[in-house]
């Protein structure tokens, strides 16, 4: 498999502030990758950098084989990157349907239309005329995954999808992601929720303060590896060599 | 060793040393201190009196670029309409002197005070509006204060008024008597906003600043601060209204309410330098000068300046004393500066 | 009689204040910037209508095809040349470029033009009227305000239903969240000024062919619309219609009342709304 996605030691600073320092990684076409990490590791910031939010001070970004470090984020959306950003940020004034076709913007043709986003998240279908300002948490958090799907991405990025919903919500909403990779789109999400990450994806990458500290296969690593890597604990098993 | 404070913090009261001001501020100042002697004496010896009549005009725009400074740079009120009370004091001072008949001096203070009260009230009504709204609501107050003054009686209409309190006097005591007051008041309104920003009401509001979510949650003490300013910044326009008024003894509506003055005070202030004590005493002189010599060009002095301001306020939005101290001479020291320790 | 011919006339002239003032609320209600250069334009948009009818003989009306997209270009450049870099520095910084701009162009204007007055003839049209039962209505004022209502209601269909409108709306709402959508900001800010100021120079030629005008007729303009846009609620181009034909009903009862006082019942109309209804007539109706 080619990857769609390298990321290559990039270090990306707030002001003096470094947030993530030489992080690494692949995201192969096709594939779902699990982001994870405490509270301020840096998962927000690296995926706002490869949207292009933020631009990294070293390294370098290739999104199916370009180099895009430069491109501002507005284009590399039409090249197919699309971020879900964290907290939603959903249009307040338009509603759930103008939320959807402003996603269209770019006008990028593939899988995603109104109809098919509808199918996807069937709750959207009765809230279509909604302002956004006036929805669920849980309403809202679809509306922005349907409306990063109608720029009809090569991939999606998800930062915290489940960030203050129920357990059922949050399941509701991961029901769909399948159908979301069904469609060939390659997804990199980002979770607090342990469980959630290591269901839905095929590898997991764990970050603390802005460093890789645990990769691998969602299937081989263990839960206790990765809680250690989580916290930065005593993190023997599997990590000898570093 | 006055001049610098030196506190000591609580915690590390062994390693750092939190200073205010330095030897910059000590020397800076006494320039400054050299620099105003030398002006009360000079018109014995050096001036002409055509000279100290222009002077008293800088003095007036130092004092409009530190108001109107005092509320842009550190009240984030963006006034153009100030001209409201540069010409209610001119009006105001010369009713006070003609016809109350107080003494020049007094009238011109009276003028002040009277548009410090003016202020007032017009604030509970602008203080609705934000941001450039706030702006162009206190233009409309100018305007109705204009068309109020033309219609009034006893004001002249739109030819305006003289001043006649003058009258008998010579020629040589009237002008001293001008150029005096205007440098005291020019002296008097720099160091009382220098100690306005000192206070717990200015330190307020350098804090709140640049930080918009601290200033939403201290809505209402913000709002109070922001008033008392506005209406010291508008005693101060009436101050300088006044001196312009009985500098030139007489007034007419076109020209004391013109936004002119507003354009010339937002060339002093971001040209000097928003934000600071310095940068309106730098921009006036600058603004000053530029306008002795190419007063004859007319139209383009002003294009070059309006094309200077937005040049400026794109590339340098400190000003030029921002570009000149890079941030780390203050005259008028307003922050603490914490020096590591010494090796 | 005399009183409700006023307030007619005053409606008449309330759909050029609305007619002036919807791209300042437009403005505003996208970028939140007050653009001090609003009315400096609209006088640049009349003399440049006027100076097409003296150098090719154009028809006066015709010039709106010219002058329009002329202007939006200027508008344009505006955004992307002094707004959009001076937005990077704060709130305050559009407001002091757009200051320093409307010196520029005073002035220019004055070099170029003299600081006589002028007025663009549109020959019997100006005195031609209907008459309705004693009471005259002129053709031009009424065109005026169809023009007007039409702009805005055009303004408000293309903000609601197309793609550029709805980017307009998203990129008002959160502007990095609309860069997520593929929009370009910068571009976005600056398509919302070029229409805005493609409105303010039709309402500039409109101006210019009912009133003498001079290169500082611009402080008045701006005022007025900006009057219009506070009386008749932020950010909602309806209010904004209603808040120029009160501004200009209070004109010319005003002046009915004296000549002298016309301008200022309008800023004593404008003071009171201010004190008894801050948030306008019509606040914040459905778009920017
Ligand atoms: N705008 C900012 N300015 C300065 N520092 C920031 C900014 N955003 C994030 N940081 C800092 O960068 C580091 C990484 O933040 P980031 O948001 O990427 O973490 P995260 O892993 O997404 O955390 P969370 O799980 O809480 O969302 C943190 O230390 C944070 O304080
Ligand atoms: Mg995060």
């Amino acid at each position: 498999m080619n990857a769609l996605l390298e990321v290559d030691a990039i270090d990306v600073a707030y002001a003096d502030f470094r947030a993530l320092h030489g992080i690494s990684l692949t995201v192969a076409e096709g594939e779902t990758l699990a982001v994870i990490g405490a509270n301020g590791a840096g998962k927000s910031t690296l995926l706002k950098t490869v949207a292009g939010l933020l631009r990294p001070v070293a390294g370098q970004i290739r999104f199916d084989g370009h180099d895009v470090s430069r491109t501002p984020a507005h284009q590399r959306v039409r090249q197919g990157i699309a971020l879900t950003p964290e907290g939603r940020r959903i249009f307040g004034s338009l509603t759930v349907e103008e939320n959807l076709k402003v996603g269209a913007h770019g006008r990028r043709q593939g899988p995603w239309n109104l109809a098919t986003v509808y199918d996807a998240f069937p709750l959207l279908a009765e809230k279509r005329s909604r302002r956004g300002a006036h929805l669920s948490g849980g309403e809202q958090q679809a509306t922005a995954i349907g409306r990063a799907l109608m720029s009809n991405p090569r991939l999606l990025l998800l930062d915290e999808v489940s960030l203050g919903l129920a357990p059922v919500v949050i399941a509701d909403i991961y029901k769909a992601l399948p159908t979301i990779t069904a469609k060939g789109t390659t997804v990199l999400v980002v979770e607090q929720d342990l469980t959630q990450a290591l269901t839905v994806a095929d590898r997991v990458q764990c970050l603390l303060e802005g460093r890789t500290v645990l990769e691998g296969a969602a299937a081989d690593v263990t839960r206790k590896q990765v809680q250690a890597a989580y916290f930065g604990v005593d993190a023997t098993e599997g990590q000898e060599d570093e | 060793m006055s001049a610098p404070t030196t506190l000591t913090p609580m915690s590390s009261a062994t390693d750092l040393k939190v200073v205010r001001g330095g030897w910059p501020s000590l020397a800076g100042g006494g320039v400054l201190a050299a620099i105003v002697v030398f002006l009360a004496a000079a018109p014995w010896f050096v001036f002409s009196p055509g000279d100290v009549t222009n002077l008293v005009t800088l003095f007036a725009l130092i004092i409009l670029g530190t108001t109107w400074n005092l509320m842009a740079g550190y009240g984030g009120l963006v006034s153009i309409g100030q001209q409201a009370f540069i010409g209610a004091g001119g009006y105001g001072v010369i009713k006070l002197a003609d016809v109350v008949g107080l003494p020049i001096p007094v009238a011109v203070l009276a003028a002040g005070v009277v548009c410090a009260l003016l202020a007032l009230p017009t604030s509970f009504l602008l203080f609705r509006l934000v941001g450039g709204y706030f702006a162009i609501g206190t233009w409309v107050v100018a305007e109705v204060f204009k068309l109020v003054t033309q219609e009034l009686p006893g004001f002249g209409g739109g030819s305006g008024l003289s001043l006649t309190a003058f009258q008998g006097v010579d020629r040589v005591t009237r002008i001293a008597t001008v150029y005096y007051l205007a440098l005291v008041l020019a002296v008097a309104v720099v160091l009382a906003t220098y100690l306005l920003m000192r206070s717990r009401v200015g330190l307020g509001l350098t804090a709140i600043r640049d930080d918009s979510v601290a200033a939403a949650s201290l809505g209402v003490a913000v709002r109070r601060s922001q008033r008392l300013v506005y209406v010291a910044a508008s005693g101060g326009a009436g101050l300088a209204g006044a001196l312009i008024a009985v500098n030139g003894l007489r007034v007419s509506p076109g020209s004391m309410f013109s936004v002119q003055y507003t354009a010339f005070m937002i060339f002093i202030v971001v040209i000097g330098g928003l934000g600071t004590i310095e940068g309106p005493i730098l921009g006036a002189v600058i603004f000053f000068a530029l306008q002795q010599l190419l007063d004859a060009y007319g139209t383009w002095y002003l294009i070059a300046l309006g094309a200077i301001a937005i040049a400026v306020v794109l590339l340098a939005p400190r000003g030029l004393w921002g570009l000149a101290a890079r941030g780390r001479y203050e005259i008028f020291p307003l922050g603490h500066r914490v020096h590591p320790p010494r090796q | 009689m005399d009183w409700i011919n006023a307030v007619l006339q005053g409606f008449l002239l309330g759909g050029q204040y609305a007619l002036l003032a919807c791209g300042l609320s437009l403005i505003f209600g996208v970028m939140r910037i007050v653009n001090l250069a609003h009315g400096v334009l609209a006088v640049a948009a009349a003399y440049l209508a006027l100076w097409l009818v003296q150098q090719t003989g154009m028809p006066s009306f015709l010039t709106i095809v010219v002058v329009v997209p002329v202007l939006a270009a200027v508008g344009y450049a505006i955004q992307r040349g002094l707004f959009n870099p001076a937005l990077r520095h704060g709130e305050l910084s559009p407001l002091l470029v757009s200051f320093g701009l409307a010196v520029i162009g005073a002035n220019l204007l004055q070099e170029i033009f003299t600081a006589d007055s002028r007025k663009i003839s549109i020959g019997d049209l100006s005195t031609s009227a209907v008459d309705l039962g004693g009471l005259r209505l002129g053709v031009f004022s009424l065109i005026t305000l169809v023009v007007a209502v039409a702009v805005i209601v055009g303004l408000q269909l293309y903000l609601s239903h197309t793609r550029i409108g709805r980017a307009m709306r998203a990129t008002k709402d959160d502007p990095e969240a609309a860069t997520l959508m593929g929009i370009d900001e910068r571009h976005m800010y600056a398509l919302a000024t070029a229409i805005a100021i493609g409105t303010v120079a039709l309402a500039g030629v409109f101006l210019g062919m009912s009133t003498q005008f001079s290169p500082t007729y611009g402080d008045l303009v701006l005022i007025f619309a900006f009057e219009a846009v506070i009386i008749g609620g932020l950010g909602s181009l309806w209010g904004t219609l209603l808040g120029g034909l009160v501004l200009g009903v209070a004109q010319t009862v005003g002046a009915q009342i004296d000549p002298a006082y016309g301008v200022l019942a309008g800023h004593l109309v404008f003071l009171v709304v201010l004190l008894l209804r801050p948030q306008g007539l019509l606040p914040k109706a459905v778009v920017a």
